[in-house]
């Protein structure tokens, strides 16, 4: 479903810390529902450009949740798709300059411009490849939000999946009790605070060398050097990969060509807004 | 109804040439973008003759009250426009001006020529913000280089050619007098404003290519001024834009002499800017006799 045209102004319905991050939540009573994958472009009503004139662009995030909001007249919260207005959503943000200090301030009640949903989601695994019977989500820091509306939908779809995380240290690990309430996970770190002392790559590199995971397909999101290892990693096991990247972004709508990163099957570049940020991998 | 070269036009908001992608926005948008198009005309990206990739990233970087930026002229070539982007451009529901781009007379005059034929096109933009490979000088830059160019140009078409002026000039006044002689039925200004920035994190340039153009409302003060002396010696109709983003800004410009308002950085953070812009400045002129 296409994007209402233009932005809309959203109003903060929550706003809480989180290990290092902050999760807040938007009511946006003109949906769509996103898909898993897709992200907003995202900037405060009041107060967006601060004392130096920054920030002044909106920010890219990745949707961490989609709900269908409380007064939509639809039981089931397993599909939010489906519905076509009403929808609470959810963001993962880590304070790392002007705009996302600003977007870590928000209070509840405050109005947010939301352009969105934009850029392409996830596939499913048997789109991937036939004999991609389930997932294998890995998710690096900050980059753990979009598996979470991932699990979502392959919950509702009955996909079999699992969830392998990593962080750095306790204070880059947000997200995870809300993102992921009483999910089944491994998870890493690099300090060894939490599971596996070391990187989520070794999590997956364990589990590709199993006998099953042959019919998975990877879903990952986190820092390039993540992004890189898991791409060589199912390349070197021949399981198909989809990766959600990220690049500064002006618009978010294939307007102003500033989010070019290289192309991934040969010359020139995409643009990751209207050509990602989800894209396969090599 | 506002009229420009001989074009009706719906309002004076038109888009900055390279800010609006009207086939992106309308894969992303559906067709809710043509019931509700947000410019009364529509300036294409820049093309060139052949295909560019563009420059490598990083391309933006935001500024106080603005942004950089480094692009690089990304687009399909003469060619691939023509075939690709031209009947998806025939579809919007107002003009079309396309910008074109050349390093020499030729190539200029093979674009010019070919897009002259196509009925699509309602008038055409000449980016001269490059160099002349036969001279060495950015084209406008240089009054001498603007009229011969203009005069090798005037003969292929008659549909209207504007001219895009760059801010970097001492005097962009004799520039666009320069264009007039050479037969310009109008002048848009201004482009970016060379800038640059470094990276606190690596302290080196923010744009992978070492710099860029400003644009964003850091700049509509200098976009003021240069449309009025602009203004003050030709007598051609003026694109005028830099950093317009309200009625307010829309309004001052044609105060200070523009015919037409460009909306280019300001649809970046509002994708409707160029509808509420000229929504806005409606409201104004209903106000003031």
């Amino acid at each position: 479903m296409n994007a209402p045209f233009g932005r809309r102004a959203c109003e903060v319905t929550d706003s809480h810390a989180s290990g290092g991050y902050r999760v807040f939540s938007l009511s946006d009573p003109e949906g769509p529902a996103p898909e898993p994958g897709q992200f907003y472009m995202l900037a405060t009503e009041s107060h967006w450009e601060g004392r130096d004139g920054r920030p002044f662009l909106p920010r890219a995030l990745s949707v961490a949740d989609a709900t269908p909001a409380p007064r939509s007249r639809f039981g089931s919260h397993s599909e939010p798709n489906l519905y076509g207005d009403g929808v609470r959503l959810d963001f993962l943000v880590e304070g790392i300059g002007p705009g996302t200090d600003r977007l870590c301030e928000l209070e509840v009640g405050e109005r947010v411009w939301v352009n969105g949903p934009l850029g392409n989601g996830f596939s499913m695994p048997r789109e991937l490849s036939e004999n991609a019977a389930g997932a294998i989500l890995v998710g690096g820091g900050i980059g753990i939000a979009p598996l979470a509306l991932l699990r979502r939908r392959l919950s509702a779809r009955g996909v079999p999946f699992r969830i392998l995380l990593g962080f750095r240290d306790a204070a880059h690990s947000g997200g995870l009790g809300d993102l992921f309430p009483g999910c089944q996970m491994s998870l890493a770190s690099d300090d060894g605070h939490v599971g596996h002392h070391g990187y989520v790559t070794d999590l997956l590199n364990a589990m590709l060398e199993g006998d099953d995971a042959r019919s998975a397909a990877v879903y990952a999101c986190g820092p390039p050097p993540m992004l890189d290892a898991v791409q060589a990693l199912c390349a070197s096991h021949d399981v198909p990969c989809e990766l959600a990247m990220e690049s500064p972004m002006a618009c978010g709508f294939g307007a102003c060509y500033g989010c070019a990163v290289p192309r991934p099957d040969g010359e020139g570049y995409i643009r990751l807004c209207v050509d990602g940020p989800v894209v396969r991998g090599a | 109804m506002p009229e420009f070269c001989g074009i009706e036009l719906a309002h004076r908001v038109v888009n900055a040439s390279g800010t609006f992608d009207a086939i992106a926005a309308r894969r992303v948008y559906g067709d809710r973008l043509l019931e509700d198009f947000p410019f009364s005309a529509f300036v294409s990206k820049t093309i060139t003759l052949e295909p560019r990739v563009g420059n490598p990233p990083q391309r933006i970087w935001e500024t106080p009250a603005g942004m950089i930026n480094s692009i690089g002229l990304p687009n399909k070539g003469l060619d691939g426009f023509l075939r690709e982007d031209l009947p998806l451009l025939g579809e919007l529901p107002v003009p079309l001006i396309v910008s074109v781009m050349a390093t020499g007379h030729d190539d200029f005059k093979r674009m010019v020529a070919a897009l002259d034929e196509r009925g699509e096109v309602a008038a055409l933009e000449l980016n001269v913000s490059c160099p002349n490979v036969h001279s060495g000088l950015i084209v406008g830059e240089q009054p001498t280089e603007t009229v011969a160019l203009l005069e090798a140009l005037r003969p292929l078409t008659r549909k209207p050619l504007i001219v895009k002026l760059t801010p970097n000039v001492a005097d962009p006044a004799a520039v666009a007098v320069a264009a007039a002689e050479g037969g310009a039925d109008a002048v848009s200004l201004i482009n970016t404003i060379k800038a640059g920035a470094i990276d606190p994190a690596t302290g080196k340039p923010g744009i992978g290519v070492g710099q860029g153009g400003l644009s964003g409302p850091a700049v509509r003060a200098i976009a003021v001024a240069q449309v009025r002396a602009v203004a003050a010696a030709v007598e051609l109709p003026i694109v005028g834009m830099g950093g317009i983003s309200s009625g307010a800004d829309a309004a001052e410009m044609l105060a200070a002499g523009a015919t037409l308002v460009a909306v280019g950085t300001e649809s970046f953070r509002d994708p409707r800017a160029g509808n509420r812009v000229a929504a806005e400045l409606s409201k104004r002129s209903e106000r003031s006799p």
